[in-house]
């Protein structure tokens, strides 16, 4: 009887689970279903979930119409870009971790309290240094003020503390440069956070929106989601063409996730989120 | 050497930028001030009083007070609910719908807007389709000023779920297996468990989220930009949106690094009363 109830409990809650999961998953469906869509189709009631005529001419307006190869080109930079600054993340944290100099932890509480400001508070004055700069409409710009974070640095610390000092001794004794030592000694170390912070890292730069609307006023420079938010406004009534750019955008955000959720997950755990 | 990269660019663009806004907080920096610094003057606390008599301002406030009480509750409870429910199994099916929960979380803000305005569409979207397949009337969603805000709690509300699930589902597999087995042989149930046990252990978790969503609503920014640009007649302003008008779109430095400041404050606040209530929770 109570394995019975179980079961009848059991499946309540796995009902519950597709039923909300189907709910999250509408505008993906809606979103992919659409972009195939010919422009006539947009206009038909009741709508159409899935394309009745599907077409790829949406997918092609968008590179050879529109500029969004250049997007493309310039969002994949601003990903690189990105990655350098993970990798200043990790030394950054890897100081804070293993080395002793003056004034360490007061830089390291200063470092965390970066975290606590709203960024409407810092975007007037950073938008005003970069001008200062001279690197107003520039990717410098673009990428400059994001490439590192406190979080990343925070978290690299955390799992770099753990590693006993003597490995590295032993590998100074060996002759070892302290740069060497960092590349084939910790990186290889902290992969696990390297995996976290490096697909955090991608998705931010891919999605990056705000201030490359607010840095470059020059298409030459525009990213993704820039270009797709000029679309949403200049071709309004094209639902296929926006329609594909946001699949275009989504798609391999998702696909990536898909391949990496397991890592993010246990990031969670790792950071010791509980 | 392997510190000074790291530290050089987050004192230029997150410490002294803080001071900086401090300052232009109190001149009347515009446009003409960014092009010759001499044209800049100091306001006092002129712009920290006007601040409190723009009605623009005022009406952002209260539209971000609404999204705080609706918003925080929802997705606290929601993720909250989906967590457990992810972690009522371990096979394959309950591992895909930890993804599917996730997705909306890690989707850009723009196509997200695009997609969702499709949705709300008066003519063609799929919400008053459906509405109207039950006989309802069709909705403006993001044309009615009231519904408009519930709209983009809607959207919000979809995105952020998550986040959070996955910090509660991390700390819901910390709990160790021991405590529901002990729980069973004094042939506690299910609602008991859950009651007794799995909540009460949450509380850190659940304290977590509800600190980061609370700062999140407050500073509720990117929806309202991308779907509505604060309209219809600033239904749907928040104060972000409010102090990004200002400064970007207005050029009115010094006012709305005074609003961002105002923001500041009140978020220091919330956050300190939120940690106050916690202490006094953990006492009993």
């Amino acid at each position: 009887m109570a394995l019975r109830m179980k079961h009848i409990e059991k499946g309540l809650m796995i009902a519950l689970l597709i039923i909300g999961g189907l709910l999250m998953m509408v505008p993906f469906i809606w979103m992919i279903g659409s972009s195939f869509k010919p422009e006539n189709e947009f206009t038909v009631i009741p709508p159409t979930l899935f394309p009745s005529h599907p077409t790829f001419s949406n997918y092609r307006d968008l590179f050879l119409k529109m500029d969004f190869l250049i997007y493309l080109k310039n969002t994949l930079i601003i990903v690189l870009c990105s990655f350098v600054g993970l990798f200043l993340n990790a030394m950054a944290g890897y100081a804070f971790a293993k080395f002793d100099f003056p004034g360490k932890n007061k830089f390291f509480y200063i470092i965390l309290a970066t975290m606590m400001i709203p960024g409407q508070v810092t975007m007037i004055p950073t938008y005003l240094i970069i001008n200062q700069l001279h690197l107003v409409n520039t990717m410098a710009g673009i990428v400059l003020p994001g490439l590192v974070g406190a979080f990343a640095i925070f978290l690299f610390r955390q799992f770099m503390t753990t590693i006993p000092i003597d490995l590295l001794e032993a590998a100074r004794l060996d002759g070892a440069g302290e740069l060497r030592i960092f590349f084939q000694l910790m990186v290889p170390i902290v992969k696990p956070v390297f995996a976290v912070q490096g697909i955090l890292t991608f998705i931010g730069a891919w999605n990056s929106f705000l201030w490359p609307l607010i840095i470059a006023n020059d298409e030459r420079l525009y990213t993704l989601s820039v270009g797709l938010s000029l679309l949403k406004g200049q071709y309004g009534t094209e639902f296929g063409l926006q329609m594909a750019g946001a699949a275009f955008m989504v798609v391999p955000i998702i696909i990536i996730f898909i391949f990496f959720q397991k890592h993010i997950i246990e990031g969670y755990t790792i950071s010791g989120i509980k | 050497m392997f510190i000074a990269p790291a530290v050089i660019l987050l004192t230029l663009f997150s410490i002294i930028p803080i001071i900086i806004a401090l300052v232009i907080s109190f001149t009347d920096m515009d446009l003409v001030g960014l092009a010759d610094y001499s044209n800049i003057s100091s306001a006092g606390f002129a712009n920290y009083i006007n601040i409190f008599k723009d009605p623009v301002f005022l009406k952002s406030m209260y539209n971000t007070l609404i999204y705080v009480v609706i918003g925080v509750p929802l997705v606290v409870l929601a993720s909250m609910g989906v967590a457990l429910l992810l972690n009522y199994g371990t096979s394959w099916l309950f591992k895909s719908f930890r993804v599917i929960y996730y997705m909306p979380s890690i989707t850009n803000i723009v196509a997200v807007a695009v997609v969702w305005g499709y949705l709300y569409n008066g003519s063609y979207g799929l919400f008053n389709y459906i509405l109207s397949i039950f006989g309802l009337p069709a909705q403006q969603w993001l044309q009615d000023p009231t519904l408009a805000k519930l709209s983009l709690i809607l959207l919000a509300f979809w995105k952020s779920i998550g986040l959070n699930m996955i910090i509660f589902l991390a700390a819901l597999q910390g709990i160790p297996r021991s405590y529901y087995e002990a729980a069973e042989i004094d042939g506690a149930t299910g609602w008991k468990k859950l009651r007794y046990i799995t909540v009460p252990l949450l509380g850190f978790a659940t304290f977590f989220v509800t600190i980061t969503t609370l700062i999140g609503w407050i500073q509720f920014f990117e929806e309202p930009l991308v779907m509505t640009k604060g309209g219809p007649l600033n239904a749907t302003m928040s104060m972000a949106l409010f102090i990004y008008n200002n400064g970007f779109q207005l050029s009115k430095f010094g006012y709305a690094a005074a609003g961002s400041f105002v923001l500041f404050i009140i978020i220091i606040i919330v956050t300190l009363i939120q940690f106050a209530v916690k202490k006094k929770e953990v006492e009993y």
